[in-house]
C-alpha cells in the first residue's frame, strides 16, 4: 500500500545549527506514528515544514502522492493535512463555530452559511467522538474541550493526516487516555496521524510505529509493540541518561507551614484554605492540572501574590506578612515557573543576572555600585559549580538554552545554601540530561537538610522527588498522601477533581 | 425642574441630539472597526480634521456636495493607509503613532486650507446638505421635525450601523476581522492574511472618520473653522469601549452623547452667571461616569494593540 504521506530528504539549517538532517519519513493510512525526540531534536521543525509553516533547504514533501509547494500552509490543508498545535490557536472570545469555520468561507460571500457550518461541525464531532458545544464561548472551555476544537478544526476541513504536537502536555492522565481513544477510532476510519512527544510510556502505549529523532536526524524506527522504553530512552538522549534516586531521610523540623491561607484578586478567590506543613530534609510535591492555582501559590512565596490571610509560620516563626523582606530574610529560594519572563532578565548578560536577586548584599555592590569583577567570579564560579554550558560571564542571558538558563537560576540559589526552596516546574520543556542534573541537585539540596516545595503537572517527576504529595484543584490542596500511597491512576483522579474524598472538606 | 421638561419636550431638542450625534456615530463606527482588527486609530481626531476640511474645500472649488463626501473619505483612507503601514507592516506602538497621525492631519489641514483660503474677516460659506424631506413622516406634527427632518448623511450614518452590524456578525470577512483582533496567529494558521484584515479595516474605518468630520462642515455648519472637531475624535474612542466594540450599542453611545451635548447647550442660557465651559464640560463628564458604569465588564480585542509579527508566539 503506497503511503499517505513521505517526507523525503528533509534538510533546514538555522544558521549554524542543523535542525533537520536528511530526514526520510513515511506514514501510511490508518497509521498511527509518534515521533519521539528531546527538545531541539528537530520534531517541530520537521513537523513546520510538513505543514508549510516553514521551506526545507532540501527534500520533499509529498502527500497522497502529489508534491507539496514548500511554505504554504494553504496548499497542506487544502492536501488534508490538519496540525493541533501545542498552544493552540483559538480565540477565547469568540465561540467554538467561529473558531471552526474561519477562514473556510470565501471573504466576499455576503453572508456567512451558519446553519450549514453547525450541522457539519455537529456531524463531524459526533463521528469522531469528540462531543462540544458550537455556541459556547471557547474562554469558558476546559483545555481538554479546546484540544477537540483544534481537531474538530482540522477535520472540519477535510483533513485526512493528523499532526499533533505533544497533544498531552497539558492533560491528566485521564484526558490523555480519552484523547488516546479518540484518536485510535479516527485511525479505524481511515485517519492517519502523526503525534510528537517525550513521553516514552504513551508512546509505547498508544503508537503502531515510533520515529526517534536526535540532532536533527532520524536515529531509530520501530514497531511500538514490543518496543523497550529503555532502548527508546537512550536512542532519544543518546547515551544512557542515570536518575538520582530518592533515599529515604528523616524529616526534621517544620520549615513552612500554612493554616487556611486564602488569596483573592479581583474578586476571585485564587486559593482557597490551603494547609501545608513542609519539614526539613523532604521534598512536597504539589500536583495538578495546569490554571488550578499553582501560578497563585508560586507567586505566595516570590512575593508578587496578592497579601493572603490565615496562618503562615515560616521558619518556626508566625510572619505577618509574606513580603519580600520576610522571604528574604527566611533565605528562599524560589524557582518560578516561567524561567524567561520571571527568571532572568534575557537582555542582561549571564553575570548581572547572577546577582539580580542580591543586588543590596555587600558582596556585590559598595555605595550603590555595582562590584562588577565580583559579579563576574560570582558567575564564574556559578558556570564551573553547576555545568551551565556554552556560556561565559559576559554571555547574553538569552543565548542560552533552556535547561542552562535553568541551572543559573537553580545554581544562583542553591549556592546560597536556602533552607527553603520553592520550585515550580522547574524541569518544564528541558530534555532528559538537564532534567536528570536538575533533580541530582534538588535531592542533593534535601540531603543537605533542605525543604523543598516542588509545585509540578509532571507525575513522573512527583514519583521521582516527592516524599510525600498534595493535589491542587480549583485553588484547594488535599490532604497529603506519602508518595508510596499514591498511584498514577489515584492522583489523576483527583487531579481532575472526581475523587470526592481526597480534597479537604471545605 | 420646569426647564427641564421644557428642553426635552421641544421637538428641536431631538432634532438636535440625532444632529449632534451624526459624525459620532461615524468616527465611532469607523474606530470599532480598527479596533475590533487589533488596531486602535488615535488619529481619529486629525482624520476628522481632514475629513471636515477637504470635504469642505471640494465643495468651496465647485463640486457637487456628494463627490466632496468621496475626497473626504478617500483622505481619511489615505491617512489610515499611513497608519497602517506605520503599526500593521511596521509594528510600531499604535498610541504613539495615531497620536503623530491626528497632530500631523490637523497641521496639514490647516496649512492647505489657508493655501486656499486667505486670513479675512469671516470664513467663507458653501450651500450645505439640506434636510431630506420624506413624504408623511416630515409633515408629522412635533415627530416630524422631532426625528424625520435630517440631511441625507445621518440617515447615511443609521445606515452605516447596520451594514457594521451585519459585516461584523454575518459575514465571513467580518468573523475574519474579529478573528484578527482575538487571535491573529489562528487567522494566519487558516492562510488567512492578517496584514490585509487590519490594513483593510483601518482604512474603512478611517474613512468613515472623516465622513464623520465632513458632515460637519457640509451638513451641520457650512463653513471650516479650525480646531473645530473640538475632541469629537476623542469621543468617538471612549464611545467604543463604552458599546463594548458593538455597533449597536455605539449607536446608543452616540446618542446619548448627542442628548447631553443638546440639553447643555440649552441649559446654558437658562443658568446666568456660571461660565459656559462649565456646562460644555457636561457630556464629557458623563461619558466618563457611564465608561466606568458600562465597560468594566467588556470583552476587549484579546490582540488590540498588538502588532503581529509572523513566526513569533
Amino acid at each position: 500500500m503506497s503511503p499517505v504521506l513521505e517526507l523525503t530528504g528533509i534538510t533546514k539549517r538555522f544558521g549554524t545549527l542543523l535542525a533537520n538532517d536528511g530526514i526520510d519519513l513515511t506514514l501510511g493510512r490508518g497509521e498511527v506514528l509518534a515521533l519521539l525526540g528531546e527538545n531541539g531534536a528537530g520534531k517541530t521543525t520537521l513537523m513546520s515544514i510538513l505543514f508549510g509553516h516553514y521551506v526545507a533547504d532540501a527534500g520533499t514533501v509529498r502527500a497522497f502522492g502529489q508534491v507539496l509547494p514548500p511554505g504554504d500552509p494553504k496548499a497542506a490543508i487544502a492536501a488534508g493535512i490538519g496540525m493541533v498545535h501545542q498552544h493552540f490557536t483559538l480565540a477565547s472570545n469568540l465561540s467554538v463555530l467561529d473558531n471552526v469555520t474561519i477562514g473556510t468561507e470565501p471573504l466576499s460571500a455576503w453572508r456567512s452559511r451558519r446553519g450549514a457550518a453547525r450541522r457539519r461541525l455537529v456531524e463531524l464531532a459526533e463521528r469522531f467522538g469528540l462531543p462540544v458545544d458550537p455556541d459556547r464561548r471557547v474562554g469558558e472551555l476546559s483545555v481538554g474541550e479546546r484540544q477537540r476544537v483544534e481537531i474538530l478544526k482540522s477535520l472540519y476541513r477535510d483533513a485526512r493526516i493528523l499532526i499533533l504536537d505533544e497533544p498531552t502536555a497539558v492533560l491528566t492522565p485521564q484526558e490523555s487516555e480519552r484523547l488516546f481513544s479518540t484518536l485510535r477510532g479516527m485511525a479505524r476510519q481511515g485517519l492517519s496521524l502523526i503525534f510528537i512527544s517525550h513521553k516514552l510510556h504513551e508512546v509505547v502505549a498508544h503508537a503502531d510505529r515510533v520515529a526517534v529523532l536526535r540532532g536533527g536526524r532520524l536515529v531509530a524506527e520501530r514497531p511500538a509493540a514490543g518496543a523497550s522504553r529503555a532502548e527508546l530512552a537512550e536512542l532519544m538522549v543518546g547515551r544512557r541518561v542515570v536518575h538520582a534516586s530518592r533515599v529515604p531521610l528523616e524529616p526534621g523540623g517544620s520549615l513552612l507551614r500554612l493554616d487556611g491561607v486564602r488569596v483573592e484578586a479581583g474578586g476571585r478567590r485564587l486559593l482557597d484554605d490551603i494547609a501545608l506543613d513542609l519539614r526539613e530534609r523532604e521534598v512536597l510535591g504539589i500536583v495538578g492540572v495546569a490554571g488550578n492555582g499553582q501560578d497563585a501559590l508560586s507567586r505566595l512565596f516570590a512575593g508578587t501574590a496578592p497579601q493572603p490571610t490565615g496562618r503562615i509560620e515560616l521558619l518556626g516563626r508566625p510572619v505577618a506578612r509574606l513580603d519580600h523582606d520576610a522571604l528574604a530574610e527566611a533565605g528562599l529560594a524560589h524557582i518560578p515557573e516561567d524561567r524567561h519572563h520571571e527568571g532572568v532578565v534575557g537582555d542582561l548578560r549571564l553575570y548581572e543576572n547572577a546577582v539580580l536577586e542580591r543586588i543590596r548584599d555587600r558582596r556585590f555592590s559598595r555605595l550603590g555600585l555595582l562590584r562588577r569583577q565580583a559579579a563576574l567570579d560570582h558567575a564564574a564560579g556559578l558556570i564551573r559549580m553547576f555545568d551551565i554550558r556554552g556560556a561565559e560571564p559576559t554571555t547574553r542571558t538569552r543565548l542560552l538554552s533552556g535547561g542552562n538558563m535553568q541551572k543559573l537560576i537553580l545554581g544562583r540559589n542553591l549556592v546560597e545554601q536556602p533552607r527553603l526552596i520553592v520550585a515550580s516546574q522547574p524541569t518544564r520543556g528541558l530534555d532528559e540530561g538537564a532534567v536528570a542534573e536538575i533533580h541530582r541537585r534538588l535531592l542533593e539540596a534535601r540531603g543537605n537538610g533542605a525543604g523543598v516545595l516542588l509545585i509540578s503537572e509532571d507525575l513522573d517527576e512527583i514519583f521521582r522527588l516527592a516524599d510525600r504529595v498534595q493535589v491542587i484543584f480549583k485553588g484547594r490542596l488535599s490532604a497529603p498522601l506519602p508518595i508510596e500511597a499514591a498511584s498514577e491512576a489515584r492522583l489523576g483522579l483527583m487531579m481532575a477533581g472526581e475523587d470526592g474524598d481526597a480534597p479537604r472538606a471545605a | 425642574m420646569t426647564e427641564f421638561w421644557d428642553i426635552v419636550l421641544a421637538a428641536s431638542f431631538w432634532a438636535a441630539a440625532l444632529r449632534l450625534a451624526t459624525p459620532l456615530i461615524f468616527g465611532t463606527l469607523g474606530a470599532l472597526i480598527g479596533e475590533r482588527s487589533g488596531v486602535l486609530n488615535l488619529g481619529i481626531e486629525g482624520i476628522m480634521t481632514a475629513g471636515a476640511m477637504t470635504g469642505w474645500l471640494s465643495v468651496h472649488l465647485g463640486a457637487p456636495l456628494w463627490l466632496g463626501i468621496a475626497v473626504a473619505a478617500v483622505a481619511g483612507g489615505t491617512i489610515g493607509l499611513l497608519h497602517a503601514a506605520l503599526t500593521v507592516r511596521l509594528g510600531l506602538s499604535q498610541h504613539v503613532t495615531g497620536l503623530g497621525i491626528t497632530l500631523f492631519s490637523v497641521s496639514l489641514s490647516s496649512y492647505l486650507y489657508r493655501l486656499y483660503v486667505p486670513a479675512s474677516g469671516s470664513p467663507p460659506k458653501i450651500t450645505p446638505f439640506a434636510p431630506v424631506h420624506l413624504p408623511v413622516l416630515s409633515d408629522l406634527p412635533w415627530l416630524g421635525p422631532a426625528f424625520f427632518q435630517h440631511t441625507a448623511l445621518t440617515w447615511l450614518a443609521l445606515l452605516t450601523v447596520l451594514l457594521v452590524a451585519w459585516l461584523l456578525w454575518r459575514t465571513p470577512l467580518g468573523l475574519a476581522i474579529r478573528m484578527a483582533g482575538e487571535s491573529p496567529e489562528a487567522c494566519e494558521a487558516q492562510g488567512v492574511s492578517v496584514f490585509s484584515l487590519r490594513t483593510g479595516a483601518v482604512v474603512a474605518g478611517s474613512a468613515l472618520m472623516a465622513i464623520g468630520g465632513a458632515f460637519l462642515t457640509t451638513a451641520a455648519f457650512d463653513s471650516f473653522y479650525f480646531s473645530m472637531i473640538q475632541g469629537r475624535g476623542w469621543v468617538c474612542i471612549a464611545l467604543v469601549v463604552f458599546a463594548s466594540w458593538q455597533p449597536g450599542k455605539a449607536l446608543l453611545g452616540a446618542l446619548l452623547y448627542g442628548m447631553f451635548d443638546a440639553f447643555q447647550l440649552r441649559l446654558q442660557p437658562l443658568v446666568p452667571g456660571v461660565p459656559y465651559q462649565l456646562f460644555l464640560m457636561m457630556p464629557y463628564l458623563l461619558s466618563i461616569a457611564a465608561l466606568v458604569l458600562v465597560s468594566r465588564r467588556a470583552r476587549v480585542p484579546q490582540a488590540l494593540m498588538q502588532p503581529y509579527r509572523p513566526g513569533e508566539r
